[in-house]
């Protein structure tokens, strides 16, 4: 009975779906204000539904309904009861439930926080999530039914969930993910609603900023945990492998993060607007493309569900309509007036050009290597395959590029850098970091290695100059200096780099300085890896609540003190027998020490894996940085106004005999803008 | 600039559009043998029958030769072996086998149990022929023509439809040739 | 339909296959040097399983990984090149246990072609910066205005 009332409530939200994607449109054509009004309501009832019948799985799930065949395949009475939550999104009927629940929140989140923007154009925008909610709600009632029922034969006891899945991060990882996956339909239902009405404008970029940023820090946080996940779960410690689904999720990534920095021009300085818009649709339509090459099947990967080509298909078709059919408005709508704001060869907007640029074309990359083996078997030209050395042998290039310009964009001023100010600015960053570079694999290796130094430089590079332009920030008119002058907005910045800083030491030092070490070991011996000395004492048998285990215990001591105590498992989880290994790690700041037990081997000996990872967790620091960089921008004052107060606009526009038509609008207030 | 440019974004998304769709009639899991065409490799191993037999591919009968990769441990091999019994009564061509990472008292209690339909089964103890042959799952059936000649391989279990569909034309193919020969 | 259930069955004995694919793997291959262990670690790396889903020959426990692992092995006591052992490799699966393509036509574009979106990127810039302003007469500020106006600039910056 409850189950359909999920299925029931789900179909609700999808007629709200309906109604929210058509009825604020005929009130805007037909200027029926009434029906615009509608808009907000009908997105709070979609909301509503959508939350009830992602409830009403978890309760299935909760309570071992294993007549829904979903809960069936997914879980098991012994399983504990948060992965019992969890696997609510542990296939993909589930997991498409929350995406879709995903954009239904955030639907809701702008419906509700939207005080400052015109009620017109919020209700475009409203429509048009309503219409990818229709998309989906469509292919999740039609052909994924998380509901579906087993009767009459139904089963005393589930599959269980997938071992691997079972996991604390699986309870955080997936919907922080979706946050940010399906946030960036927001910036795209504002681009959308922008090329529909032609409004183009500086405002426009400001009420967009703040929820593309929102999303930019869910997925930033969402893409960190699963790799940090990858790292300790799967025993072999590495933290990324260009997978096409991890791929998936760092394109959008790219682009948004592009797509963060051109709104912040076009709110500035209203250049790059058609860019800007642009890239708000490739940020969604990357998500899209994800979504449909995880689920279609068309791609091998560890992650991804089963594969079934009739759904891939209805994802295509949602994919044409949504991307196809943005790109048309886009051809057909895009703005014909000319930028206002001139901008020389030095200026801020200069270098921002440039990094997007090399971010669309890290993107682009990466999406050619994860394509390509596809590509080559359609030509029919036989199966290939395009791996970590290729994405690692062509991305360092790029990314290192992006990280030259960023360091001068912070530094450099808007519309025109003063004659030799650059000059002087960078003179003391540059040189700096090229001696810290340079000196570092000396101290910490004991040799030169160029991969270090350059990688260190690069992260000195961009830390010293957002840490300068913020000193510089400070300084008032009389030569003192404060700290109260700098924005939040300032903050978000000086933050958010220097956490791409932390996040590239973690990855340069790791990639070269890493150990592995793989030896037999009988009880009682040891074995040195980077100073730090280990002991094997033996194997004990353990019992969890759904698998027993064998349990190594390592003693790692320092120069005779002790350190701690290790113990990774080999599991066997009686539903599923799968064989597991849990790691077990030495963590610290500076390195870790992970410890993979492997087969028994002849007489009481063991195999043992042992990693030395210096830096690791540099990687994910610096990814909790730029997403409370994110934060803090998002928090800056001038999105918390109530009003919007009104800001100089000057548009210049050329009509076909080239006359000048200028309006201005005078400032009623200055804010301080950074 | 100007309109042309604006509709770039589009013609590339139909274009990677295309691709994807015709992408979704593949089959990504599929691997096509590198040894068509390529001789069969040679070997020397015991049969799973009798540890001090050895065979080597001048063992093999002239004829058109089909060689069944199987293993105890696999279920789709043991979904197919009732239809390979079927197919050793055939004249047209001989039917091997090639116990791959397997134990041999199982595999001897395997083909005593549920019949032997090969002319002999190779027990492949260190992997060597299969790794040679390219083999990555189970169960495999590899079609060899009269020169030796490794003409197809297919992965997956063998029922009569699949026989018809995968096999039939080109046996029919390789006793034409056969014919065309000897004119 | 038939064709999905053929899958389904021959995926699943694949996936039986693979009971203990979640296990971390570790050989205790001896080496007789330090290079020769890094030209291991290294290749197996480089080495697609050719049945897992998407898992490099280090990572991965089925037994084909494990069969091939140990091949790497044998083959580099020889005193194989790497070069050799990766023609081997291909000769019996195919490019496709190649995590890094070669370079051939087949891959040119896949090769060069961030290199070429790099240099259109270039001309895209220069483009952009060095579009003439549209003709248009700016209102012009007299002095005062524009002393004003570079005090609230200086200010804002």
């Amino acid at each position: 009975m409850i189950p359909e009332l999920g299925h029931f409530a789900l179909i609700i939200a999808f007629a709200f779906a309906i109604c929210l994607s058509i009825v604020p449109l005929v009130g805007i054509i037909s200027n029926h204000q009434k029906l615009i009004t509608y808009a907000k309501p009908l997105t709070f009832g979609m909301f509503s539904f959508t939350t009830i019948s992602i409830m009403i799985l978890a309760y299935s799930f909760v309570t071992d309904d294993f007549s829904v065949k979903y809960v069936a395949s997914h879980s098991n009475t012994h399983l504990p009861y948060y992965f019992k939550m969890s696997a609510v999104w542990g296939g993909h009927e589930g997991s498409l439930l929350l995406w879709v629940f995903s954009l239904t929140a955030w639907t809701a989140a702008v419906a509700k926080y939207s005080k400052g923007i015109e009620d017109v154009f919020i209700a475009r925008v409203l429509a048009i999530l309503g219409m990818i909610a229709v998309g989906f709600i469509a292919f999740t009632v039609l052909t994924s039914n998380p509901f579906e029922r087993l009767w009459p034969n139904v089963p005393l006891e589930g599959r269980d969930l997938n071992p691997l899945l079972q996991d604390v991060l699986f309870l955080i990882h997936p919907p922080l993910l979706y946050m940010g996956y399906v946030g960036f339909a927001v910036a795209y239902a504002f681009a959308v609603a922008a090329l529909m009405c032609g409004k183009l404008d500086a405002a426009w970029a400001r009420w967009a900023r703040p929820w593309t940023v929102g999303a930019w820090i869910f997925l930033t946080i969402g893409i960190s945990l699963g790799s940090w996940w990858a790292y300790y779960e799967l025993g072999w410690g590495g933290w990324w492998f260009w997978d096409p689904v991890e791929n998936a999720s760092f394109m959008p990534w790219l682009i948004g993060t592009a797509l963060i920095h051109s709104l912040a021009v076009t709110e500035k300085r209203g250049a790059f607007r058609n860019w800007t818009v642009l890239l708000a649709i490739f940020a969604f339509s990357l998500s899209l493309l994800g979504t449909f090459i995880v689920r279609s099947g068309i791609i091998t990967s560890v992650h991804s569900f089963a594969a079934d080509p009739s759904r891939g298909m209805f994802i295509l078709y949602l994919l044409a309509i949504a991307v196809g059919g943005s790109l048309t408005l886009f051809a057909l709508r895009a703005s014909n007036v000319a930028s206002f704001s001139r901008f020389a060869l030095y200026s801020r907007e200069t270098a921002l050009l440039i990094c997007n640029i090399v971010l669309v074309i890290a993107c682009i990359t990466v999406l050619l290597g994860t394509l390509y083996p596809l590509l080559v078997d359609a030509m029919g030209l036989g199966k290939m395959s395009v791996g970590p050395p290729y994405f690692n042998a062509v991305f360092v290039p790029i990314m290192s590029l992006l990280f030259v310009v960023m360091g001068i964009g912070p530094l450099i001023r808007w519309k025109k850098a003063k004659k030799g100010e650059l000059r002087k600015q960078l003179f003391s960053p540059s040189i700096l970091s090229v001696i810290f570079g340079l000196c570092f694999p000396f101290v910490y290796g004991g040799e030169f290695n160029a991969w270090v130094a350059m990688g260190v430089t690069l992260a000195c590079w961009v830390q010293l100059v957002v840490l300068k332009e913020l000193l510089n920030q400070t300084k008032l008119a009389d030569g003192l200096r404060s700290f109260s002058r700098i924005t939040l907005s300032q903050w978000g910045m000086t933050i958010a780099h220097s956490g791409i800083a932390i996040t590239i030491v973690g990855v340069t030092l790791v990639s070269i300085y890493e150990t592995e070490t793989n030896v037999k070991m009988n009880i009682g011996e040891s074995v040195n890896v980077a100073g730090v000395d280990i002991r094997f004492d033996g194997v004990k048998q353990v019992q969890g609540p759904n698998y027993s285990a064998d349990q190594g215990q390592f003693t790692l001591s320092k120069n005779g003190e002790f350190v701690s105590l290790l113990q990774p498992e080999r599991r066997t989880y009686l539903v599923q027998t799968m064989g597991m290994t849990e790691a077990a790690m030495d963590a610290g700041l500076f390195r870790d020490v992970y410890i993979a037990l492997g087969d028994p081997l002849s007489g009481n000996a063991w195999a043992i894996r042992v990693h030395y990872k210096p830096f690791v967790r540099w990687i994910w620091l610096g990814t909790i940085f730029m997403a409370l960089g994110g934060g803090c921008s998002v928090m800056d004052k001038r999105y918390r106004r109530k009003k919007e107060k009104v800001t100089p606009t000057k548009v210049v526009a050329a009509n076909k005999d080239n006359d000048a038509v200028i309006q201005t609008s005078m400032p009623q207030s200055i804010s301080k803008q950074s | 600039m100007n309109k042309l440019i604006r509709f770039i974004p589009l013609v590339l998304f139909v274009a990677l559009g295309i691709v994807l769709f015709r992408g979704l009639s593949l089959n990504p899991t599929e691997l096509p043998s590198a040894l068509i065409g390529k001789s069969f490799p040679e070997f020397s191993l015991a049969t799973v029958k009798d540890a001090e037999h050895t065979v080597t591919k001048a063992d093999f009968r002239k004829g058109i030769k089909l060689v069944n990769v199987w293993g105890t441990w696999c279920p789709a091999c043991r979904s197919e072996h009732s239809y390979l019994i079927e197919l050793s009564k055939s004249k047209r061509f001989t039917l091997y086998g090639l116990n791959y990472d397997d134990e041999r008292g199982l595999a001897q209690q395997w083909l005593t149990r549920l019949g032997d339909p090969y002319e002999f089964s190779a027990f492949d103890e260190e992997g060597k022929l299969s790794v040679n042959l390219g083999v990555y799952a189970a169960p495999e059936t590899f079609v060899v023509d009269d020169l030796g000649i490794i003409r197809k391989r297919f992965a997956g279990p063998i029922d009569a439809r699949i026989w018809r569909q995968e096999f039939e034309p080109l046996v029919t193919q390789i006793e034409n040739e056969r014919k065309q020969r000897r004119n | 339909m038939f064709n999905k259930i053929f899958l389904c069955t021959f995926l699943f004995g694949l996936l039986l296959c693979n009971l203990t694919t979640y296990a971390s793997p570790v050989d205790t291959y001896e080496f007789n040097n330090e290079v020769t262990k890094i030209r291991f670690n290294a290749l197996t790396k480089e080495l697609r399983c050719p049945k897992c889903q998407n898992q490099n020959l280090a990572d991965s426990n089925s037994p084909i990984a494990a069969d091939l692992r140990r091949e790497v092995y044998e083959l580099l006591q020889q005193g194989k090149a790497d070069m050799e052992i990766v023609d081997f490799m291909v000769k019996r699966y195919g490019d496709f246990v190649l995590y890094r393509p070669r370079i051939n036509s087949l891959t040119y574009i896949l090769w060069f072609g961030p290199a070429v979106l790099l240099l259109i990127g270039a001309i895209v810039v220069v483009v952009i910066l060095r579009r003439k302003p549209v003709a248009q007469t700016e209102q012009v500020l007299n002095a005062e205005q524009k002393n004003q106006l570079d005090n609230i600039l200086k200010d804002k910056e």
